[in-house]
């Protein structure tokens, strides 16, 4: 890449980058830990201990994150929920990007009406209020992960969409498409061959906003209820939980919420920054 | 321009039919009936609820009928609370999310302006790092979460204000939802704010007008200022949108019996008709809001106004 800010704003950018080192470490040590930390944890997720309800954190005593109503152990649960939550936002962002990218290369390359046509159904798509639509498909299907993943990768690709899009555009004009047109290569292998490929950086970025986007979008819909059901969990549902215990047990609160609350953080600066450096030009400073 | 309102207008019909048209199937390609609950019923009185609700009509019909419904402002009556019906639901609980609503927009307009003002003016100093540190916090940070920890600090450690939207009276209680509802779009509105000042205020003219020897504060209130806001007006329809959706949440850990609650209940317990009225009332709103700010960005914008 060329030198990112040029000579604009150097100590802000190092600033940033500095940032989303950091950033990227954090959420690198967050899932790593969710990984070994409910395989080393001699606690399950699941098993209840009345007895031990309501216990307090403390690193001698067993639970370091404390139990909640039921006694289960919220370490192991926090790290659970943090799994499903990654899992979740990895999977539906794969779904938003594919019909992103797809959306977006289609209309880009073909240019003319159907650009026209398929744009301005995304603006019209921008004013509806999909997380209500989602619910909606909540209440009337059963509730699965499957259909969460569709459901919250489907309305969450109109961004990624229109970047596409742009880049699409202006890829097309170069050489080497003209160049594999001319020897008879076809328009969707040109768009899957060519240009996708070239798009790779562009999406890159979008990815890392997308991704904390639908973790939020998730975690509202569990908070809710709606969302991701017992025996699983995750951090919206602990967050939930948490909530409606928080006078008796504030831990339930605050673990879940800071895990919650890190992850979003650090994906925001995290994307933030990577668009600083891949596209200067939309970075909102 | 009245031109431009018109097209507007006629343009957000059929956004809003296809809307209405596309809850309509969701709600009717469910799997079984609402009325499929573990108590087996009598034929006969099935088919007399069947019959009540319209349900043994062909599913063409039944969406013309809804759709009659609809546009008198009736979305028939509610599955689980079979003594209203759903609009009244919806008129009953309606002022008190506008109200919410509205005093999460205008606190978050205001003081995101005022922040991004004052990290715009002392650019690239600490201020403007802390402030920026703290708008991506905002940003990030979700309201269920936020909120909780409020309540937490403010009415059960502190005591300083009520806990819930029933268990205060007066002001007192606005306080913790608005601000609940209001700190992700003044995180949103002081960053974008922010972003283009800096760029009204490093253009030609506020350099000529600099060279003149205005001061600052002139500057900024004849000049600078109603430029750097249109980004904001702009941003002002997904603002709406999000605060509609964040009310839904706050409500909720409030207990403030809006529209959002009724949402959030009907989607707990599988009011289909009321779900899916709040879904169609819900997509109104934002699209005549957002058709409002449209035209006020054509009537505060020269430029797009001579087109």
């Amino acid at each position: 890449m060329k030198t990112s800010s040029g000579n604009r704003r150097p100590r802000y950018a190092i600033l940033g980058n500095r940032l989303v080192v950091v950033c990227l470490l954090a959420l690198l040590a967050i899932a790593v830990l969710s990984i070994v930390g409910t395989i080393a944890s001699p606690y399950s997720v699941e098993e209840i201990s009345f007895d031990q309800n309501f216990e307090g954190p403390s690193l001698g005593g067993g639970h370091w994150f404390g139990t909640d109503d039921l006694g289960r152990d919220l370490f192991v649960r926090t790290l659970k929920g943090t799994q499903i939550t990654f899992l979740i936002a990895i999977v539906a962002t794969m779904v938003s990007l594919v019909i992103g990218v797809t959306y977006g290369a289609i209309a880009g390359y073909f240019g003319g009406k159907i650009d026209a046509i398929m744009m301005r159904a995304v603006d019209a798509l921008y004013a509806m209020p999909f997380i209500f639509f989602v619910i909606l498909l909540m209440v009337v299907f059963e509730r699965s992960l499957t259909l969460m993943f569709i459901a919250i990768g489907a309305i969450n690709w109109l961004d990624t969409a229109r970047i596409v899009r742009g880049q699409t555009i202006s890829l097309k004009q170069r050489a080497f498409v003209d160049a594999a047109r001319m020897v008879g290569v076809s328009n969707f292998a040109i768009i899957a061959r060519h240009i996708a490929p070239n798009l790779l950086g562009i999406v890159i970025v979008y990815v890392t906003l997308t991704i904390p986007q639908i973790i939020l979008f998730e975690s509202f819909l569990s908070f809710l209820g709606l969302g991701v059901q017992e025996p699983q969990t995750s951090l919206g549902a602990l967050v939930s939980e948490g909530v409606s215990r928080m006078e008796r047990a504030p831990w339930m609160l605050l673990f879940p919420a800071s895990f919650l609350a890190v992850m979003l953080l650090c994906l925001n600066f995290l994307g933030d920054g990577l668009r600083d450096v891949f596209d200067p030009k939309s970075a909102k400073a | 321009m009245l031109r431009f309102a018109l097209l507007r207008i006629l343009g957000a019909i059929p956004t809003l039919f296809v809307v209405i048209a596309v809850a309509f199937m969701l709600v009717h390609a469910a799997p079984g009936g609402p009325f499929d609950s573990e108590r087996v019923l009598l034929p006969e009185v099935e088919q007399s609820i069947l019959q009540a609700y319209h349900l043994d009509e062909p599913l063409p019909q039944q969406f013309a009928r809804y759709l009659r419904g609809v546009l008198r402002g009736d979305f028939g009556p509610s599955y689980t609370h079979s003594e209203y019906d759903v609009s009244e639901i919806i008129f009953a609980s309606f002022p008190v999310s506008f109200l919410l609503g509205a005093y999460a927009l205008i606190t978050a307009l205001t003081l995101g302006v005022f922040f991004g003002l004052v990290a715009a003016l002392r650019r690239n100093t600490a201020i403007d790092h802390l402030l920026s540190g703290l708008a991506m916090t905002g940003i990030s940070i979700p309201v269920f979460v936020i909120a909780p920890v409020m309540v937490l600090l403010f009415a059960v450690h502190l005591g300083w204000l009520p806990a819930s939207f029933s268990g205060g009276t007066g002001a007192g209680r606005f306080v913790l939802p608005v601000i609940a509802l209001a700190l992700p779009q003044l995180a949103y509105f002081a960053r974008l704010f922010r972003a283009s000042m800096i760029e009204v205020l490093e253009s030609d003219y506020i350099r000529t007008a600099r060279a003149q020897g205005l001061s600052t504060v002139s500057i900024i209130r004849h000049h600078a200022l109603k430029p750097a806001l249109l980004p904001l007006v702009s941003y002002l329809g997904p603002a709406i949108a999000a605060v509609l959706t964040g009310s839904v949440v706050v409500e909720q850990i409030f207990g403030i019996p809006g529209l959002g609650q009724h949402f959030v209940n009907g989607a707990l317990n599988r009011d289909y008709t009321l779900v899916l009225g709040l879904v169609i009332f819900y997509a109104a709103l934002i699209i005549t809001l957002n058709l409002f700010v449209d035209l006020l960005y054509r009537y505060l914008d020269p430029r797009t106004r001579r087109q």
